[in-house]
Order: C-alpha cells, then structure tokens, then sequence
C-alpha cells in the first residue's frame, strides 16, 4: 500500500510541476516538451486508478499525436512569444484580482458542497466490478451498446469538423498541373512521336 | 453484459445523418454545386418529415434514457426542419451571385439541423451536450463559409470563440449537477433533486447549465455575439440562425428546466425573469440607433426571444404553450423578412442598409407592403400572427401573477414598435432610391409568399396550431 502512496505523490507532484512548467517556461518548444512530461504522469495516475486503456490512449493519442502536432506548429509558425507577453505585467493586476474573487467565490460553494446520500448508488458504474473484468473488455461492451448513441454523436462531430477545416481552408488553385498517371499510361505512340521529313539543306 | 439499445425511436436522426453523409459523397464525386445537394437536402427533410408525422405520439426512451420521443419533441422538430428547409431555399440565388456556391453549404444545414433533433430529443446531460456541440460546431463553419469577405470570417471566428466559451460554462454547471445528484440523465436528476430539495452547489450547477443555454438563444446579458455574426454571416445563414437554432436551444431550455430540475422552480424562475426583462428591453432600446438591417433583425431577435421566456417565466402549461406558439410564429415572420432583405439586391450586389429601402413602395409596392405587413406583425399589431405570439405569453404571464414582467414586456413592445414602424415610413414617404433587381426568383417569391400568408391569415384558423401546441406541452407537463 505504501508504495502505491509513493507513487501517486510522486507522479502528482511531477504532474503539476510539470502543467506550471508548461506555462512558465520561456522557450515554447520547452513548454511543448514538459506537456508531454504531464501527460505522461497522468497517464501513470490512471494506471494507478487501474484504468490501462485510459493511461494508453492518453499517451497514444494525446503524446503520440497532439503533442506532436503542437511540436510541428511552435517550430514552423515564426511566432514570436516574447512580443506576445508583452502586455502580461500590465494586465496582471485585474487579472490576478478577477482570479481571486473566482477563487473565494468557488471555495465559499464548496465550503457548502454536500452530495445528495442518494447520489453514490445512482452513480454506481454501470460496468462490472474491476475484479470480475478487466476494463478495457467493460468499455468495450458499453460503448457500441448502451453509449452508442453519444459515441455516435462524437464521430458526427468530428465529421463536421474534419468538413469544416477543408471547406474553410482548401483552395483549388486554376493552373496547377498535376501529374495524372492514367493518362500517362494512355498516351499512345502516335500522340507522342510525330515523324517529320527534313528536306536535305533546308534546316527545320 | 447490456442488451443493444432500441434504435427504432430514433430512425429520423438516423436517417438524416445517413442522408447528410451520402449527400456528402454525391457532392465530392459529382464536382457539382449547392444547388443540386441543396435539392437534395429538402428531399431529404421530406422524407424525415414524413417520417416524424407517422411516428406514434406516446413518450419513449431509448439508450438507457438518454434520448426521448414524444409529441413534444416532435412538435419542435418539425418546427425546425421547416425553419431548416426554407434557409436552403432562401439561400439558392444568394450562394450564385456572391460565389459561394459549393456543395458543402447543404450539408452543414443538414448536419446542424441533426445536432438540433438532437438537442430536442435529449434528455440527459451528455446527449444534451453531443446535441449542442454538433449543431455549434456546424453553424460555426456557416457562419464563416463566405471565406473571402473579411466579415464573414471575423464573424465565425467571434461565434466560435464566445460560443466555446459559452459550451465551457454549460459543461462546468453540468459537472456540478452531476457531482451532486450522481447522475446524468433528467429523470433521476429530477427524482434526487425533489427528494433532497434546493441546494447551493445544484443552483450554482443550473445558473451555469442557464448562462450556456441563454447563449444559444442569444438572451441578455449573453447576447454580445448577436449584431456581429447577424451582419457578418452571409444573409441566408442569418437568416437560418434566426430561426431554428433559436427552436432548438428554447426546447432544450424548456427540456432541462421541467424535465430535470421541476423541484426547483422558484430558484430559476427568478433567473428567467431577469433574463427576460433584459433582453426585452435592451432589445428594444438597442435597435433604435441601427442602421443595418441585419443588426436590427438581430435586436430584434433578442427582444423576440425576451418575449418568449416571458411564457416559460409563467412555468405553467398555459405559458409554455404560450412559448411554443410564440416560437413558430416568430419562425414564420423571421424567414418572411429575410427574404425581403434577400431581395435587396443591385446590379453591384446586396445592400444591407436600411436607408436602401428608401421609397420601396413606388418601385416595388407588393414587396413593400409585404416588408410592411411583417414589419407591423413583429411589433405586435392586430389582427397580424405576430400579436397573437404576444398575446398567449403575456395571459399566462398575468394569470401566473408575474404583473411586473407583463407590464414591462408590453411597454417594450411598444417602444420596439417605433423602430419597426420607422422601417415601414422610410419605404412608405422617403424619396425613391435606386430600384432592386426585378423580379425576385422564383423560390423566394414563394417563400415568401407562404410566410405572409401565414401571418395575414393567422387569426382566421389558428386552432391547429394552438392545438398542436396543446399536445406537445401535454408531454412536456404531465
């Protein structure tokens, strides 16, 4: 059991060292790096929950393909960061003071927070028992059976999203020649090769 | 192991998302234009219409509770898939002569009505959010799709950042909810919250859950976003934000409200209330100083929808009843004046100022008194649909004892009037401007033509609707 502590203290501490680092760095390709740091502890933090196809996808997907993609767009977009925390001291009064009103103001309803005794049955998971099934089988069978609807829906969303990037940004450029390679195949002798009688003396 | 869900209650929504994909293949591989998917999107809501018509009436759940049937739900889609159709209609000659004509446009419409039967039909908090998120996320895209006018994007790009931001709040007040009651669906939302009775945490989850919906409906004081993205956006997609969004986003305020936090009433009746009173009067009050037509359209919306919280403020059947009647005639008006600003157009292109209507009546004096009689519908003049909107929110608002609110929300009225009236004098008593392109195309004509003649003739036969609108607040309000 001590262990387990251990390690949760230790992957939560690197966790949010880490998000702070994200934001505090100076560089931005840093700030990129120590995302992927956090995202890894948090993906310790679910195994530890014994949720594996959560850490798995996590880094699958959020390191695997997110973070990269922010890599690629920090280094080829020429932005420059500096100019851009320019306004940053100036602004961190009010910022600073709207932060702590929010704070206070969440921390007086949670002083308040109770959960309804009901709650705890209703919320029961609907997948059995982590004994009884390991977790990514239980997803498995709830997903296309009894959220089949929202997970549906998500992949509509996602329809319309991969829709909207290309009609908002794809440009069909008039005179760009493409190599079509059925055509290529098609052409025939005579369409290529036109014989031609040189006179002697006559040049072409 | 959990038995596969019933599908069978939810076939429209299958249907048209199976429809908007194929659409989607005919457009790509057919290189064609809007028009032809246009075509086929209105055959498609046909089809789903039909559909909707013969389903059985009585309620039913289906996905474990989190998607809901009945003459409710399919009042209001019905209701959308009109507002829907007549936008794609709208928008044929509009995408022609301003070059953007590009198969996509029909199918963002179909997608985005889909998110709205989705919202319609939702009955807990996730399906809500799919529903909403489905149909932002595509009315985004339309509302930037004219992408070389600089408004138009600055336009998308201002409805994405505030409608992102709204979706946060709703997302943040549905955690809430469900850290408390330990569910996410209405019904055992509902069954919690009247055992255990109001508490801090849930009336800070539903003020949040209000402030993202009040964005959707563009109520005060989450309204900001209006007059830029009305102007902005190209006119047929203004023209569709009016509407069915406007439908979808009250039915799922109405859904949450009665179908998930009844035991709370007296806690959000004040919060509808307020948001009633201040959109109705800075609807009013902004709209005067406008000079584009759009923008006051988008006041005019505000306070529109002011007016129909005014019903649900009531919180009876009668005021809900109120709501929906209010919602389909508004519909109506809504579509019957943008095809009047449709029809603004020059040799150069369309004009959107008001003071390009100057002197409508002596070059085109059927338009003129058409934009005329659905001006004076809008303020509310008898014998004209739009009276009768006002009338069945404002009974139930007295019968339910909310004086104040009915007193306010008439005095409104009238001082909206003043700037639709001011409309109908330019076109009436200015001098003549440059004519309009002569004659408006065919399905604009007729459009407009259905729409006119529902608000002239309302008050003849208005029981099917009020009927209608009976049955559905019956499933709402048991």
């Amino acid at each position: 059991m001590i262990a387990t502590a251990i390690a949760f203290y230790l992957f939560a501490a690197i966790t949010v060292a880490a998000g702070f680092m994200v934001i505090a760095a100076r560089n931005p390709v840093h700030s990129v790096l120590f995302l992927i740091l956090a995202f890894f502890n948090a993906a310790a933090l679910f195994v530890l929950m014994g949720a594996e196809f959560l850490a798995l996808i996590l880094v699958i997907v959020y390191v695997g393909a997110v973070a990269v993609l922010f890599l690629f767009v920090v280094m080829m977009l020429d932005i420059d960061f500096s100019e851009l925390r320019e306004g940053f001291l100036q602004y961190l009064p009010v910022g600073a003071l709207v932060g702590i009103i929010l704070l206070i103001e969440l921390l007086l309803v949670l002083g308040a927070w109770v959960i309804a005794p009901e709650a705890a049955s209703i919320a029961a998971s609907p997948t059995p028992a982590i004994t009884d099934i390991d977790n990514t089988r239980a997803l498995g069978h709830i997903v296309y059976t009894q959220y089949v609807y929202p997970f549906q829906a998500a992949g509509l969303i996602l329809l319309v999203a991969m829709i909207g990037a290309i009609v908002l940004t794809l440009r069909h450029k008039p005179n760009v020649k493409r190599q079509v390679i059925a055509d290529q195949v098609a052409r025939t002798r005579e369409q290529a090769v036109e014989m031609k009688k040189v006179e002697p003396g006559q040049g072409l | 192991m959990t038995n596969v869900p019933d599908f069978l209650p939810a076939l429209p929504e299958i249907l048209m998302a199976a429809g908007a994909m194929a659409l989607l293949m005919w457009g790509v591989f057919r290189q064609c234009d809007a028009r032809e998917t246009g075509i086929g999107a209105i055959g498609l809501f046909v089809l789903v219409g039909a559909l909707l018509l013969i389903e059985p009436n009585e309620a039913v759940q289906t996905f474990g509770g989190m998607f809901v049937v009945d003459s409710f739900t399919k009042f209001m889609k019905l209701l959308i898939l009109i507002a829907a159709a007549a936008a794609i209609i709208m928008s044929f000659g509009f995408i022609r002569h301003e070059k953007m004509n590009r198969f996509e446009f029909p199918v963002l419409i179909v997608l985005a009505t889909l998110g709205m039967f989705m919202m319609v039909s939702a009955n807990g908090l996730i399906a809500l959010y799919m529903g909403l998120e489905l149909q932002s996320l595509a009315l985004y895209v339309i509302a930037a799709f004219h992408r070389e006018n600089a408004r138009s994007t600055e336009a998308g790009l201002k409805y994405f950042v505030l409608g992102a931001l709204a979706s946060g709040m709703l997302l943040y007040g549905a955690s809430l909810v469900y850290g408390f009651t330990g569910s996410v669906q209405f019904t055992a939302i509902s069954g919690v919250l009247t055992a255990e009775g109001p508490n801090i945490g849930v009336i800070f989850g539903i003020v949040f859950i209000l402030a993202g919906l009040a964005f959707k409906i563009s109520a005060v004081p989450f309204h900001m976003w209006t007059p830029d993205v009305y102007e902005g956006a190209p006119t047929p997609v203004t023209a569709f934000f009016g509407g069915a969004p406007k439908v979808a986003a009250m039915a799922l305020i109405l859904r949450v409200l009665f179908g998930a936090f009844p035991a709370l009433e007296d806690q959000w009746q004040q919060i509808i209330v307020f948001v009633s009173i201040a959109s109705m009067v800075l609807g009013a009050f902004a709209a005067i100083a406008q000079t584009n037509i759009k923008r006051l359209m988008a006041y005019s919306s505000i306070s529109h929808m002011g007016f129909a919280l005014v019903g649900l403020a009531a919180g009876t059947p009668e005021g809900v009843r109120g709501v929906l009647i209010y919602l389909v005639i508004y519909v109506v008006m809504n579509v019957g004046v943008f095809c009047c600003i449709l029809a603004m157009r020059r040799k150069e292109g369309y004009v959107e100022s008001i003071s390009d209507l100057s002197g409508l009546s002596t070059n085109q004096p059927m338009l003129a008194f058409l934009f005329a009689m659905l001006m004076f519908s809008l303020a509310g003049v008898p014998p004209l649909a739009g009276f009768f909107g006002k009338f069945y929110v404002f009974m139930a608002a007295i019968e339910a004892g909310l004086y104040p609110l009915a007193v306010i929300g008439v005095l409104s009225s009238v001082i909206g009037a003043f700037y639709y009236l001011r409309i109908v004098k330019i076109m009436y008593f200015d001098e003549a401007a440059e004519p309009f392109v002569q004659p408006l195309p065919g399905e604009l004509a007729a459009v407009l033509g259905v729409c006119s003649v529902f608000t002239l003739l309302f008050f003849v036969y208005p029981a099917p609707l009020i009927l209608g609108a009976q049955t559905a607040v019956g499933a709402l309000l048991p």
